[in-house]
């Protein structure tokens, strides 16, 4: 029978994973519980609740580093940050509707495990850019720590760069130390608005990439397309039913209002040219970040697909080829949202050809869990790279109780 | 410093590997005579000296590829090598090993101004990059001092810094993909033009691994576009504390500057000396803050810098007003290593970093080991991250010296860790911090580190006698003792 086994400080989490390795039994590693569909469904075993690991631990803004129990939510920690005019760089998405659950319900250890990144990638970084160090406990039943609570630091492998992203399977983290920034004084949006019917996601793309290429520092690039813009809140998007582009500008007033202009003109040939002001534009980068537009779509599978940017349109048009669907593209088209409609096999076949085509990769992120269980969710490994990753998972996990079968299958 | 015991047996089969290693690479690509040898007993930590077993330069990833697999099979280990530049010994080489330097891998093979990356072979030099992409408007970011000579390939191994990480990152932060030969031959590729890994992130481990993983035998770079215009201030304070607190102040109101630079007053002295880069040389204390940006944006944040430095008691407050001009600033700060070099036979450069706000305290600490070890201390500064570059000179020619400069660059080394800091921030651990990895790690944590190396190399063939003070053989890091029944069920709540 499965149970909840909450742990409220590290020696707990250490006697549970001694525990659980002794008697081999798998233990779901869980922070805020947001994510628990993203992935390959859990064997099904005893749950490891973190939740008890929550606060802040060290926060100096002028060190801009910040340290918490590992299940700190995100939102205790970006309300911290903002009473300094501070952010996480990487800006953190929110996932919790796109799965189906309640908003704000994030954990920092889980957003890190997952190495989430939000709009701003493309120019700060992911989770993992902003990942300093942590102290974790192994499926050996071992405590650990790597890095530590400095921006600049290279004493040893970095094992925090291992951990984003291992969605829980190498080791249970107990404390997170991450680097913070200031936030921007100012943002504005520079929202291309594509004549009314047609496909524009290449000159989407293509106004994304002249925008990047500028000098003018763009910290967000996405496209909607028409078929999708009626579910924003805002409603120079949702009112006109045209395709839209948007640039994202920050940084203090006189250079925003700079290099604002100086996009409007870069930008014009390609269409309607408009300015959000900061309110506007935090919600439509908020909606863009979380994906709304496809939280307002549960029926459909959901693949996130990550390309070099320019080959983005191309891809997501190929597969989308007579094929039922929509797509956003995010980091400048180097993000794909992929969303489709129900298939036994989610279509993986033309989705993971096209993608590896262009050289990058994809993952299902949304879809019933028969169907998680039977497509891989991650991109599949093969020849040395699957010898590496299953000799990392037994170095950490030799007896595979952490979060078994959530990243491959078979580990 | 004690480095593995050489293999004799290896040593034996030196004409044997030899003539192994022709078939493979030819011509002069295989370097087998001491005179030759010798150019490639050291890297940029001159200190220690050891021969190779013999060089080998080979020109195409198949070549590295059949070299690491002849040795797999043959027990033989390795040493990469890319410019030689790097400070912390990281390819310094051992008796029994063959040194594989990857200067033939010098060419730029691939620029992506859409995709904004480049892709190179491992050789091509840091510098070299920006400049191939410099027509475009772009550039390569991290900026190491020794950027001129130093290899991208090195860069990766040791996640290189430079000036301007602060606001731009460190290496790891600017690359996207490597092509990467292990030890048993396999090629395989990580990342590409996609941002985010598939699977675990081994880019983010590869990088910074030190040699320790694998062969890097291409890179791929994200670049930016430069910055329009930049613009720098020189502050002067009367105390450490002050001018770290300025550091504090600016950070504190917002400002992440491209480059946040401090020197104490023997390094103002020495570089001013050297360069004549006109520092103010009654100052105890001097930060050189450089602002990059649109136009706009670079006089609004100058002014803001400016008078958040007078309210922090500058004494001394002087912004460029043109581009020779910043330039000037820098190149006291730039030439700080060969200043200090003129000044003293020998120096050696300290690399820690520690939480901003213990500087003050750390410079103190700092001086009273000077006087406790006879030997001064210059320091430079990254000051915008912590990062410490203490320079301590001392004469190798005098008995001790240079043991007594070890001692105290050790003892500066373990008071950054005991003020929160680490061992080192940009130059590698190598064989010079070493034997100090336990000031910062315990056994478990280096033994868990040491597992990631096992899925890599599980032979230590990669680099030994690197980074870890003890080897441990992977079957031992392996074996996990567990008794059943004999854990105490925890004493958790349950539900």
């Amino acid at each position: 029978m499965s149970e909840i086994l909450k742990a409220e400080n590290q020696q707990q989490v250490l006697d549970a994973i001694k525990w659980a390795a002794a008697e081999e039994t798998p233990l779901e590693v869980r922070g805020g519980g947001s994510k628990t569909g993203f992935g390959r469904p859990n064997e099904p075993g005893h749950v490891l609740d973190l939740s008890g690991l929550s606060g802040i631990s060290y926060y100096e803004p002028g060190e801009l580093v910040l340290s918490a129990g590992a299940a700190t939510p995100v939102a205790d920690v970006e309300a911290q940050l903002a009473g300094n005019s501070q952010q996480l760089a990487f800006e953190p998405p929110d996932y919790g509707p796109l799965f189906g659950g309640a908003a704000g319900q994030g954990t920092l250890g889980g957003l890190l495990a997952c190495n989430l990144a939000g709009p701003r990638r493309a120019k700060a970084g992911a989770a993992r850019d902003h990942f300093l160090g942590f102290t974790a406990i192994s499926g050996r039943g071992e405590v650990f720590k790597s890095g530590g609570r400095v921006v600049k630091n290279v004493t040893g492998f970095d094992l925090s760069k291992l951990m984003a992203g291992s969605f829980g399977t190498l080791a249970a983290m107990t404390e997170v130390t991450v680097k913070v920034l200031p936030a921007p004084e100012k943002v504005r949006t520079v929202l291309i608005s594509w004549a009314k019917d047609g496909i524009y996601d290449h000159g989407g793309v293509k106004a994304m990439t002249d925008a990047m290429a500028s000098p003018h520092e763009v910290s967000g690039a996405a496209h909607l397309p028409a078929a999708l813009t009626g579910s924003s809140a805002l409603s120079e998007i949702s009112g006109a039913g045209r395709a839209v582009t948007a640039i994202r500008i920050e940084g203090p007033e006189p250079s925003v209002a700079h290099r604002c202009e100086a996009l409007k003109t870069l930008l014009a040939k390609y269409g309607d040219i408009e300015e959000l002001h900061t309110k506007n534009s935090a919600t439509l980068w908020r909606e863009i970040r979380d994906v709304d537009y496809f939280a307002a779509k549960p029926e459909r599978y959901l693949w996130r697909l990550s390309v070099p940017p320019v080959e983005g349109s191309r891809v997501a048009l190929q597969i989308l080829e007579g094929r039922p669907g929509e797509a956003i593209y995010d980091w400048g088209g180097g993000l794909i949202w992929l969303a489709m409609e129900a298939a036994p096999d989610a279509w993986v076949n033309v989705v993971r050809q096209r993608v590896q085509e262009s050289g990058g990769h994809a993952t299902l992120v949304r879809a019933p869990d028969k169907v998680r269980e039977r497509v891989p969710v991650f991109e599949p490994q093969d020849g040395p790279l699957a010898d590496i990753t299953r000799r990392i998972k037994e170095g950490f996990d030799p007896h595979g109780i952490l979060n078994p079968g959530r990243m491959y299958e078979d580990q | 410093m004690l480095m593995p015991e050489p293999d004799e047996t290896v040593i034996a089969r030196r004409q044997e590997i030899i003539a192994a290693m022709r078939a493979i690479v030819a011509g002069e690509g295989v370097i087998v005579d001491d005179d030759e040898l010798r150019a490639y007993d050291c890297d940029g930590l001159m200190a220690y000296k050891q021969l190779p077993l013999i060089v080998v330069l080979p020109e195409t990833t198949e070549q590295v590829s059949r070299v690491l697999r002849y040795c797999h099979e043959n027990d033989v280990k390795i040493v990469p090598r890319g410019a030689g530049t790097g400070l912390s010994g990281g390819a310094l080489p051992l008796a029994d090993a063959i040194t594989l330097g990857l200067g033939k891998f010098n060419k730029i093979l691939e620029m992506d101004f859409e995709n904004r990356c480049v892709v190179s072979q491992p050789g091509v030099t840091n510098l070299a990059i920006s400049q191939a992409v410099e027509h475009a408007g772009f550039y390569y970011a991290p900026d190491p001092s020794s950027q001129i000579a130093c290899s991208i390939g090195g860069n990766v191994a040791e996640n290189s810094g430079g000036v301007h990480c602060l606001k731009y990152g460190l290496t790891t932060n600017n690359v996207l993909g490597v092509e990467l030969v292990l030890m048993n031959g396999d090629v395989v590729r990580v990342g590409g033009k996609h941002l985010d890994s598939e699977g675990y992130d081994l880019l983010g481990v590869i990088t910074g691994s030190e040699g320790l993983l694998g062969v890097i035998t291409e890179v791929t770079v994200r670049i930016l576009q430069k910055p329009e215009t930049a613009r720098a201030v020189l502050l002067g304070f009367d105390s450490n504390e002050d001018g770290g607190d300025c550091v504090g102040a600016i950070i504190g109101a917002g400002i992440i500057p491209g480059g946040m630079e401090m020197m104490d007053t023997f390094a103002i002295r020495a570089a001013d000396d050297f360069a004549e880069a006109g520092y103010p040389r009654d100052v105890t204390s001097l930060l050189i803050v450089e602002l990059d940006g649109p136009e706009v944006e670079v006089d609004h944040l100058i002014a803001r810098v400016e008078a958040i430095a007078r309210q922090q008691n500058a004494t001394y407050v002087k912004v460029s007003e043109s581009e020779e001009e910043r330039l000037r600033f820098w190149s006291g700060r730039k030439s700080a290593f060969p200043a200090v070099g003129r000044i003293s036979p020998d120096y050696l450069c300290m690399d820690g970093t520690i939480p901003r706000g213990q500087l003050a305290h750390v410079l103190s600490r700092m001086s009273e080991l000077s006087d406790k070890y006879g030997l001064r201390v210059a320091n430079v500064f990254h000051a915008g991250d912590g990062n410490l570059h203490p320079l301590i000179l001392f004469d190798s020619n005098q008995p001790d010296e240079l043991e007594a400069a070890e001692n105290f660059g050790a003892d500066i080394l373990r008071l950054c860790v005991e003020v929160g800091g680490v061992l080192t921030g940009e130059h590698g651990v190598g064989v010079e911090k070493r034997d100090l990895m336990g000031e910062m790690f315990t056994e478990d944590d280096m033994k868990q580190q040491q597992r990631l190396k096992c899925a890599f190399d599980p032979e230590h063939l990669l680099n030994p006698g690197k980074v870890y003070p003890t080897l441990h053989r992977c079957a031992e890091l392996g074996r996990m003792h567990v008794h059943k029944g004999q854990i105490p069920f925890p004493e958790l709540p349950r539900f």
